[in-house]
């Protein structure tokens, strides 16, 4: 929570008391401050790590600006699974989401008089299925690891259906480059792929969304106690549809960057597995597993975590065998010292 | 007295440079019941995991059992060197019958196998000792509060416990149970235990103690004997003050009587509810008494839309309501204060002021989503000083602060309404002595303001302290009504006569 624990940790008047209460105010800011930092302090490790094993081919604009496109799509499904994590929630079906609304983009893209509207029609699918989870889940009560575990495996169907099971090719789609392009930032020097620049400003409004509205303190409170939020007055069913809607509208919009940037799609491979990923960086991120607690920072620094181990294992030459094994190793090591970390703030 | 079971000499505990305990003794005859009593955060709950085995004590102090010394390491420690300790928030598998609980990490197993009914035979004996009234193979999920307490105790004895440690044992039980955990209690006395009792509770510690030892601040103050336990005495040794007033009641009952606020007529619920009309006034405090499982939460949480309601309506100032859930509740102005905070009021993980702001972020808010940090943070700094909540600041999670506290953030999120009707339940549940005195006077100001407040308590003395009328609630219907008047003033036997259905038996 970096925007507010400075802020709110006021200075403490200097009496006898005081002083040791400043101490106890300054302790407080600086676990607050460490707590904010999360998992970046891995993620400049492993940078640098990587940079010096790589004998300097890590930081170059080339290669960040690779790292940076890689990590764009699932950082934007980590931020939709960062709303459902903090309810308390799951959404197992971004993966196949992500492929139904690929799919569903390219067939407009296609269509001579409409091809301009592939790119909301595939945003607007993910937003219908994230919003059929949610109201299974926060209607008829079922656990959303069920409906999405179900719904993993039935959009998958859909988006195989939706090609007629073949691979859907469009050379000429509109709106290519934000697959491929780059924002000029200073000509000839600098620029950002455009993929990353969407990724960004996902971040961006999910963290205005969370942190600067009344729904963020509701989704909040939900995954912090579902039983008292009800007797606060929150529509629960309410925000659980919006959180599944949100994690559905990001796969939508994670769908149409996958379209654009292969200019094809194929129903039964596209996004396979992407949800765990997502949900990985979520976690990594420090995002509590039962809900209540996490930031969208986090996510962030998660899935640059993510990005960054694949690269660099590929840069420094390890097997494609061992990058898995190295991977999922980093991940509990990763999660186990944030666990550790955390012990001290333990409430009493 | 012959020896003591238990001598702690000069025990201290700091945490990160924070002194919980300085230096304090306790010593524990067998045969006695020795009540523990000082404020939340006094250092009660530090001292007792001590002797569990949770936390080590600072070096320098000694803890002698029997006349050993004695070195507890680890959770299980504590029941090794013979001490059990009974949490406020008991600590059974619901899942699991009555034997397996009590054999709990010690199961009984032959070639590998669970030995079921070698473990259902050794708990019996204990079982009908303590004159319990179910059989080993029960599933604690079907036991009432009292009986789980019971296994409890079963539990402590099995392991052959010389010292029994409860941790205010009556918290979550009705009269009738808390009398036969009384008889139990003094039954374990006279079988040579040592008890250490815990519990806010003075008329407990009057029928119960022995000798009462005093914590504040993590210091000793002092025990008292037998004879020296008074409740002025305790009281002033608690908060080092004088509490001339404890319970609040300046508001005038007869001038504060205004027009009826709230009207509830005829509500019933499928089970626990049956055909309840009641009526609060502006400017009243009226109690709603009654034992446990008699219905009054029930009630609460039909008038309030948390719980279906088969029949009943409600007036709200003359005017029929429609109230389906909590929410519509809240925007019509009634506030009910649950009587579990942490399962049921407050985001634990939350800050103070997301939790004093919850149920007025949305009239709050710019273009209607936008969150007015400014105000939210002039609204929780009005509370922190307004009820004098004390946290380091508005920012710090709300799970940190002790229960007072807790409780003091909870009502300061429904006083943000500026409610016509407050329904509190259970208001100063492991509330401490000096917490409680502030709520009471929060609840005496706001009747004086014209707030309609319904009071839900098991602590007769509070509602007798504190209310202008008691409707007393028994088996899910409206018992009776008593009224305090000039000449006679409430009294406990009137209300637990009509709890408990005493009244017909005299006529």
């Amino acid at each position: 929570m970096p925007d507010d624990g400075a802020s709110q940790a006021k200075a403490a008047p200097v009496t006898a008391n005081g002083i040791a209460a400043a101490q106890e105010t300054k302790r407080q800011r600086i676990r607050l401050l460490v707590r904010a930092a999360g998992m970046l302090p891995v993620l400049l490790i492993l940078c640098l790590g990587f940079h010096f094993l790589s004998e300097g081919r890590f930081f170059t604009g080339q290669n960040l600006g690779i790292v940076l496109q890689q990590a764009a799509v699932n950082t934007v499904l980590a931020a939709g699974m960062t709303f459902v994590i903090l309810t308390g929630g799951i959404d197992l079906s971004v993966g196949s989401i992500l492929a139904a609304s690929a799919m569903a983009g390219l067939t407009i893209s296609k269509l001579p008089d409409f091809g301009l509207l592939w790119l909301p029609v595939a945003v607007l699918t993910g937003l219908a299925f994230g919003v059929i989870n949610g109201a299974l889940i926060a209607l008829l009560r079922l656990p959303p690891f069920i409906v999405t575990l179900g719904s993993l495996t039935a959009v998958r169907g859909l988006a195989r259906l939706l090609g007629a099971d073949t691979t859907v090719f469009n050379p000429s789609i509109p709106y290519a480059f934000i697959g491929n392009g780059s924002l000029t930032l200073i000509p000839g020097v600098a620029s950002i792929p455009w993929l990353s620049v969407i990724a960004l400003l996902v971040i961006l409004a999910s963290w205005l969304v969370l942190r600067r509205t009344v729904l963020g303190v509701h989704i909040y409170a939900v995954g912090g106690n579902e039983s008292a939020a009800r007797l606060a007055g929150i529509k629960v069913w309410a925000v659980l549809i919006f959180v599944y809607g949100v994690s559905g509208l990001f796969a939508g919009l994670g769908g149409a960057m996958q379209a654009a940037r292969l200019y094809a799609a194929n129903g039964l491979q596209l996004g396979q597995s992407y949800e765990l990923d997502a949900i990985t960086a979520v976690i990594l991120g420090g995002t509590s597993f039962v809900g209540g607690i996490g930031s969208i920072w986090g996510t962030l620094v998660g899935a640059l975590i993510i990005a960054v181990l694949s690269n660099g294992l590929i840069l420094v030459g390890v097997s494609d065998i061992w990058q898995y094994v190295i991977k999922g190793l980093v991940i509990i090591g990763a999660v186990a010292l944030d666990r550790y970390r955390l012990q001290g703030s333990a409430r009493t | 007295m012959n020896d003591p079971i238990l001598e702690m000499r000069g025990v201290s505990k700091s945490f990160f440079g924070i002194k919980a305990l300085r230096q304090v003794d306790l010593t524990v005859y067998a045969g006695e019941i020795h009540a523990l009593m000082g404020e939340n955060g006094a250092g009660k709950s530090t001292l007792m995991k001590i002797l569990s085995g949770a936390y080590k004590p600072d070096p320098g102090g000694e803890i002698r059992i029997e006349g050993r010394p004695a070195h507890i390491h680890g959770p299980l420690g504590g029941r090794a060197a013979g001490i059990s300790i009974i949490y406020q928030e008991l600590s059974l598998a619901p899942n699991l019958t009555v034997a397996e609980n009590i054999y709990l990490g010690r199961e009984v197993s032959r070639s590998g196998l669970l030995a079921k009914s070698a473990m259902r035979a050794g708990v019996g004996p204990i079982l009908q000792r303590l004159g319990a009234d179910f059989t080993p193979s029960t599933l604690v999920t079907h036991l009432s509060m009292g009986q789980r307490q019971l296994v409890e105790i079963a539990r402590a004895l099995h392991v052959r416990s010389k010292i029994l440690i409860m941790d205010e044992p009556t918290t979550s039980l009705s009269a009738a149970e808390s009398e036969r955990l009384f008889a139990l209690v003094r039954q374990l006395r006279a079988e040579g235990l040592a008890i250490i009792y815990i519990s806010h509770r003075m008329d407990e510690v009057y029928a119960l103690g022995d000798r009462v030892t005093v914590l504040r601040d993590g210091r000793l103050v002092g025990s008292l004997d037998k004879s020296g336990i008074r409740a002025d005495t305790i009281v002033r040794m608690m908060v080092g003050r004088d509490v001339s007033s404890f319970y609040k009641k300046d508001h005038d009952p007869e001038a504060g009587r205004g027009h009826p606020v709230l009207t509830a007529v005829d509500m019933s619920d499928a089970q626990r509810v049956k055909g309840c009309s009641l009526t609060v006034h502006a400017g009243e405090v009226v109690g709603l008494a009654g034992l446990i499982g008699a219905g009054r939460t029930e009630l609460a949480h039909l008038i309030i839309g948390a719980a279906p309601k088969i029949s009943g309506r409600l007036e709200l100032e003359g005017r029929p309501i429609e109230i389906r859930t909590p929410g519509e509740a809240l925007e019509a102005g009634i506030a009910y204060l649950t009587e579990d905070r942490k399962a049921l009021g407050l985001f634990l993980d939350m800050s103070c002021l997301d939790n004093i702001n919850l149920a007025v972020l949305g009239n709050d808010a710019k273009l209607g989503w936008v969150l007015d940090r400014d105000k939210a943070r002039e609204r929780a700094d009005r509370a922190f000083t307004g009820l004098s909540i004390r946290a380091a600041n508005a920012g710090v999670p709300a799970g940190g602060l002790s229960g007072g506290n807790q409780q003091k953030v909870l009502l300061s999120r429904l006083l943000a309404i500026a409610p016509k009707v407050l329904i509190l339940d259970e208001p100063t549940r492991g509330v401490d002595v000096g917490a409680k005195s502030e709520i009471y006077s929060i609840i005496d100001n706001l009747a004086k303001a014209g707030t309609a407040i319904l009071v839900i308590s098991s602590d007769l003395p509070e509602i007798i302290g504190i209310c202008d009328r008691v409707i007393v609630m028994r088996s899910g219907h409206i018992a009776g009504e008593i009224k305090r008047t000039e000449t006679s003033p409430l009294n406990q036997e009137d209300i637990m006569a009509l709890a408990t259905g005493m009244e017909h038996l005299d006529a």
